[in-house]
């Protein structure tokens, strides 16, 4: 008998259900993002049917396709005691605030001596930063990827072991991991520059790599058909 | 009438007393709009997958005195520009031997599932055949995870499974690298090793690709 005419009001939809499914959308992105520190350079590594994840905990060599040896560590406290050992070793000073900068960085090319002034770079200064060489390895002159990494190792095991014992006092179980090597090369690199950063590491008893693939299907795989003709 | 009022129509009657109602209404919109930005926002930015990475060990440098290891069911892969790869089975022996065996002759082969899958399941038929046996087990609940992969592992180690030598020119790429070690891994080769080329064995590469 008295229906509502619908004609009367402005047509209104219940939003409440889509925007409680937004701010779910929001809050698991929120938590579940890991924020990733831009690279200096575009490293674009081949595909593989791998499936292992890379462990967190590494000590990163990038190659980009020119050669150039880009030089990382996961862990910030092993990293800043890295720099301040190569510090010491190449007389390079580095102010405190520089040092602290570091550790939030991520992977650098740069001479030890371009450094300091890397560091003060802005993010986006320094994907145009000049000279950026990569680190030089130069194993009889200037082996200072080499160093690098002999102290990353030396540092990121020491934190490990520190964890582990500190964890092993407080009666907790431990759920650090090992220290890693990680090589990420780019897929049109030759491969004589990633031979070389091998034999830097092999030439320091490491032996055991995890070299970054991409996983294969996701990226675009370009000259495939070509290659089977013959 | 009374019942078109209480809906909240747009009727002026009793103005005063339906403004107050309004009122604990807050208009949402902005910050739906915000709510939806930081989606988006979080959705671009977000790494979904983690990076993958291939376990591999490299050999430690023999000492200088030593002999290369006598490899008996081996297959070398080399690498050179344009993607090419060649390959030759078993011992290296650019003069033939007296038994009058033929000269060792590069073979050229592709990445195809013709080319060098095929080589590689062939010779590799010992491991790849036990591990397929085994993970019919494993399917059947016979056998537990953890003693398939011992014994995956001791048949890819086994005498009669492939060994591959992988050595590359100065103009192969590391995506050929990675696609033949790739490739070892999916047909179940378990002992190969990157090494560098012999003199002799670059020799007959040139001559190769020339």
């Amino acid at each position: 008998m008295s229906k509502k005419p619908s004609k009367g009001g402005a047509p209104s939809l219940d939003m409440t259900p889509m925007v409680d499914l937004a701010f779910l959308l929001v809050t698991f992105f929120m938590l579940t993002a890991s924020f990733r520190m831009a690279e200096p350079v575009v490293v674009d590594p081949p595909a593989s049917h791998a499936e292992k994840t890379l462990p967190e905990n590494t000590v990163l060599v990038s190659i980009d396709n020119n050669g150039r040896a880009f030089f990382g560590v996961a862990n910030a406290e092993a990293k800043v005691a890295t720099l301040l050992k190569m510090s010491d070793k190449y007389k390079v000073k580095f102010s405190a605030e520089e040092v602290k900068k570091f550790g939030g960085m991520s992977s650098f090319g740069v001479d030890i001596k371009d450094l300091p002034k890397y560091i003060d770079a802005t993010e986006a200064e320094r994907m145009k930063f000049q000279p950026q060489k990569g680190v030089p390895n130069d194993s009889l002159k200037n082996p200072q990827l080499r160093d690098w990494i002999l102290y990353a190792a030396q540092e990121t095991n020491g934190v490990y072991i520190r964890e582990r014992d500190k964890a092993k006092a407080a009666g907790k179980d431990f759920v650090g991991e090992k220290p890693r090597y990680a090589i990420k090369a780019d897929a049109n690199a030759k491969y004589i520059y990633v031979k070389d950063v091998i034999k830097t590491f092999t030439d320091m008893k490491i032996y055991r790599f995890n070299l970054i693939t991409s996983l294969e299907g996701g990226g675009s795989k370009p000259a495939e058909p070509g290659k089977n003709k013959n | 009438m009374a019942e078109i009022a209480d809906d909240g129509g747009g009727h002026k009657k009793g103005g005063k007393k339906r403004a107050k109602k309004q009122s604990t209404k807050i208009d949402m919109t902005p910050m739906v709009d915000l709510g939806f930005l930081l989606l988006t926002f979080f959705v671009l930015t977000s790494t979904f997958s983690k990076p993958k990475s291939m376990e591999i060990s490299f050999p430690a440098p023999p000492p200088p005195d030593q002999k290369p290891p006598e490899v008996k069911n081996g297959l070398s892969i080399i690498l050179s520009k344009d993607h090419k790869i060649f390959y030759y089975k078993g011992q290296f022996n650019p003069e033939g031997n007296k038994e009058g065996k033929p000269a060792t002759q590069l073979e050229e082969t592709n990445f195809s599932s013709e080319g060098l899958h095929k080589i590689l399941l062939e010779m590799n038929s010992y491991a790849h055949d036990e591990i397929a046996k085994l993970e019919v087990k494993v399917k059947n609940k016979q056998l537990a995870d953890s003693t398939f992969k011992r014994l995956a592992m001791e048949a890819k180690g086994d005498k009669r499974s492939l060994t591959a030598l992988i050595k590359t020119d100065d103009k192969a790429t590391y995506k050929d690298v990675i696609d033949v070690v790739d490739e070892l891994n999916v047909c179940m080769v378990g002992k190969y090793v990157i090494i560098d080329m012999s003199a002799p064995e670059y020799a007959l590469l040139t001559e190769k690709i020339k």
